[in-house]
């Protein structure tokens, strides 16, 4: 049966080694990657570019990429530790021990509860805390309807009206199951703007 | 809570026919898949310049993964550090660091994916989209491949029936477990999950980055670029391998890598199937069922304990947030699709399973939950890397077996063969060599402010450090990301801790197995220890968990203990 086993040199593992390297770099990188990413892309187009958004003619955003809205006449994101950059994605990483992380929420809870005219308690943990990657495109059903008075004021539209709109895009666990209840900010902004053009 | 239970047991459910598959493609019996891959395997074959049929030692099988190791390190540096002269390049990125191409590339041949690079910003396409995906195919297939030869070591080898006591065995030929493990287990379950992806929103492109203009004139910026790219082939077998290293910076957290709960369902599925179903392979393998059933019962256990512990920890508030917002969860660092629940049961699969990837920044964790991760990654067994994770189970039984002996006044032997003096040195090593390299790695950083680079203060500054070392030696990837980690010295010393944390506890077991094997086998009496039995599944799980208390409690306690003991002090005060 030891004619069955082999025993191969230094030089020969360092050969073999080398064989195997380049064939499954090739195997691997080369046909899976591109088989893949070919078929993906012919079967999703939309999804593969990054489904994008457009109002009219103008690419406006991807549908899972957070944008800054300051104007009161929005519904704005969650903060995000890196400006909404999408190249320079990421969180705040401070650790609920770290003081410049409760500085930041004391400023935070200040100036939403001036811009929203609430009270601390009254705020959604999720709109005072930047999310893993800092593009997060939803924030909380509550967290919108925090928002909806001062959005109603600026549009001068009625409050319900503006609620009603927040209440259909509110998007609830996937097919029943997984996840949690959640509002996509561009999508309803871009609902608000179709409703009336501002 | 309910999505919990339902992606646990899928994966289970899935995990159980997965295992009975892998079981029969490293049987080298015939096999159904046979007559589809059979074609191709002879042509990777003929490339490579392997005769299939041939066996190897254990001592030709481990220089066969060492030094087909080597080499595939140094193309992956090359090719690292001459990225901004090779194809495939859209975004102009320019070359890395030496010590920055270094750390990465054996990052990823330690199946480690530590990332101290920012995903798309300095890799270009060729490097991730080639070079990367390449190595999250081939290095759970070799760890697998190791993990194989071990299983068959324990039983004798495959000729055991010819050869003589004390004669090397043959262990199976390192080539064909390789080119097994990547053509007919990882390449087909990638495909399917890429697809699944690219369905949900994964981006699945080889243009470049997409210009769009913000909706809200009055925003601080007019654009802003979507990062695409060959995105959702990557993902996908950077779960399903236990790689871990992301095409964004931030990981599956980010909303292009992981838009929607269906996919994050995927992606944790994808995470913890092959590790589980490596438990279901190694009772077909070694032929006893209820090994696996024994196994499986450790590792759940543990598992169970850890999510919850993980979920309770994430559902309580933010210390930072007390007074200034509505009682509420921890979710700093979290996505809203996902919220505390699901955040914290990835945090705690891919801690567990050497994946390392996160939906969640670990370092905004609450204390427990920071706890809980790194204790994970100190075990290394409870579902652990492919391969290596059940490499690792076989070590704490291998000890565990010692001690029962020991306590029952039987010499301590498996499956008829003598554990004796010799494995028992080994054994020790590999139980002193994690204490070693983190801990010391760790002092010698936190000593040195000017080495540390930590984004913050206190107990916390000194977990973000352990974390990076244990991250590192774990092979499993995850970071406190506050940390400034590239710089030659985090760099350089990560590289040791990554060389020392992959290739010994792979090469030590396989020479351990590989004597074993050769030795003459005793029958099993009335008096033989049962594997397969609660006293032996309950002394396991102590000896797994005494053994990591007593070398890493000390460390715990200037860590995440001593933290969540000065914010329960702030807040009393408050």
């Amino acid at each position: 049966m030891n004619a069955t086993i082999q025993h191969p040199t230094f030089a020969q593992h360092m050969l073999t080694g080398l064989r195997a390297g380049l064939t499954l770099l090739v195997l691997c990188g080369g046909v899976y990657t591109g088989v893949v990413t070919s078929a993906g892309s012919t079967l999703f187009s939309h999804q593969a570019t990054g489904s994008l958004l457009n109002q009219g003619e103008r690419v406006i955003g991807s549908e899972w990429v957070a944008q800054p809205f300051v104007s009161d006449s929005y519904f704005h994101s969650r903060p995000s530790a890196v400006d909404y950059d999408p190249t320079a994605t990421g969180g705040s990483n401070l650790a609920p021990s770290n003081p410049e992380l409760r500085a930041r929420v004391i400023a935070q809870s200040a100036d939403i509860q001036r811009k929203e005219g609430v009270s601390a308690e009254q705020i959604p943990v999720d709109m005072l805390s930047t999310s893993g990657a800092g593009l997060d495109p939803h924030i909380s059903p509550e967290a919108a309807m925090l928002q909806a008075p001062r959005v109603a004021r600026a549009r001068q539209l009625p409050l319900e009206q503006v609620q009603n709109l927040v209440g259909q895009a509110i998007e609830g666990p996937q097919w029943g199951l997984f996840g949690q209840h959640r509002v996509n900010v561009l999508k309803l902004n871009l609902v608000l703007d179709k409703h009336q053009v501002f | 809570m309910l999505d919990i239970f339902i992606i646990c047991l899928l994966a289970l459910g899935l995990a159980w026919p997965l295992g009975h598959y892998m079981t029969g493609i490293f049987s080298g019996q015939r096999h159904f898949t046979d007559t589809l891959f059979n074609p191709v395997e002879r042509l990777i074959y003929k490339a490579i310049g392997v005769n299939p049929n041939l066996g190897m030692t254990w001592k030709s099988y481990g220089a066969a993964f060492l030094l087909s190791n080597l080499v595939l390190g140094i193309l992956a540096f090359l090719l690292l550090k001459f990225q901004h002269l090779l194809p495939m390049n859209p975004d102009g990125i320019g070359p890395l660091s030496w010590d920055l191409a270094l750390h990465t590339a054996v990052s990823f041949l330690t199946n480690t994916n530590q990332q101290h690079y920012s995903g798309q910003a300095q890799l270009s396409y060729l490097s991730q989209g080639f070079l990367i995906v390449t190595l999250q195919f081939v290095t759970p297939a070799m760890a697998l491949a190791v993990c194989v030869a071990i299983l068959r070591g324990m039983l004798g080898g495959r000729n055991k029936r010819s050869a003589a006591e004390g004669e090397a065995r043959d262990l199976g030929n390192y080539y064909v477990d390789l080119v097994r493990g990547v053509l007919r287990l990882l390449i087909p379950l990638a495909t399917i999950v890429a697809l699944l992806l690219s369905w949900q929103g994964v981006p699945s492109s080889f243009e470049g980055a997409q210009k769009v203009q913000t909706l809200d004139p009055a925003a601080p910026i007019a654009q802003q670029q979507v990062p695409i790219g060959p995105v959702a082939a990557m993902v996908s077998i950077k779960q399903l391998g236990t790689n871990g290293g992301g095409w964004y910076g931030p990981n599956s957290s980010n909303p292009l890598e992981n838009p929607t709960p269906v996919s994050n369902a995927i992606e944790t599925i994808a995470l913890v199937l092959v590790p589980m179903a490596v438990v279901f392979m190694a009772g077909g393998m070694l032929r006893r069922k209820s090994f696996s059933w024994m196994s499986l019962a450790a590792m759940g256990v543990l598992s169970v304990v850890f999510i919850a512990a993980t979920v309770y920890s994430e559902l309580q508030p933010n210390a930072a947030f007390a007074g200034q917002a509505m009682h509420g969860p921890n979710m700093e660092g979290k996505e809203v699709r996902f919220g505390p629940e699901l955040s914290a049961l990835w945090g705690t699969f891919t801690t567990q399973t050497s994946n390392g990837s996160v939906n969640a920044m670990h370092d905004s964790f609450n204390p427990i939950g920071g706890l809980m991760t790194r204790s994970g990654m100190l075990i290394s067994a409870i579902w652990g890397g492919i391969g290596c994770g059940f490499v690792n189970f076989i070590v704490y039984v291998w000890i565990a077996v010692f001690l029962s002996g020991l306590m029952i006044g039987r010499t301590p032997e498996i499956f008829g063969r003598k554990i004796e003096t010799r494995e028992i040195t080994l054994l020790g090593s590999l139980i002193v060599l994690p204490t070693l390299c983190v801990l010391v790695l760790t002092a010698i950083t936190v000593a040195i402010p000017a080495l540390t680079g930590n984004s913050n203060p206190g107990f916390h500054g000194i977990s973000q450090v352990f974390y990076e070392y244990t991250s590192a030696f774990a092979n499993n990837g995850s970071g406190f990301e506050g940390l400034g980690d590239n710089t030659p010295w985090w760099n350089v010393s990560c590289v040791i801790a990554l060389l020392l944390g992959r290739y010994l506890p792979l090469f030590i077991p396989l020479v351990i197995a590989g004597r074993m094997a050769a030795k003459r086998v005793s029958p099993v009496g009335n008096g033989s220890l049962k594997l397969e039995s609660p006293t032996f599944c309950i002394t396991l799980v102590a000896v797994i968990l005494i053994l990591n208390f007593l070398s890493f409690l000390p460390a715990a306690v200037m860590g995440p203990i001593g933290e969540a003991l000065e914010l329960a002090t702030i807040s009393v005060e408050q």
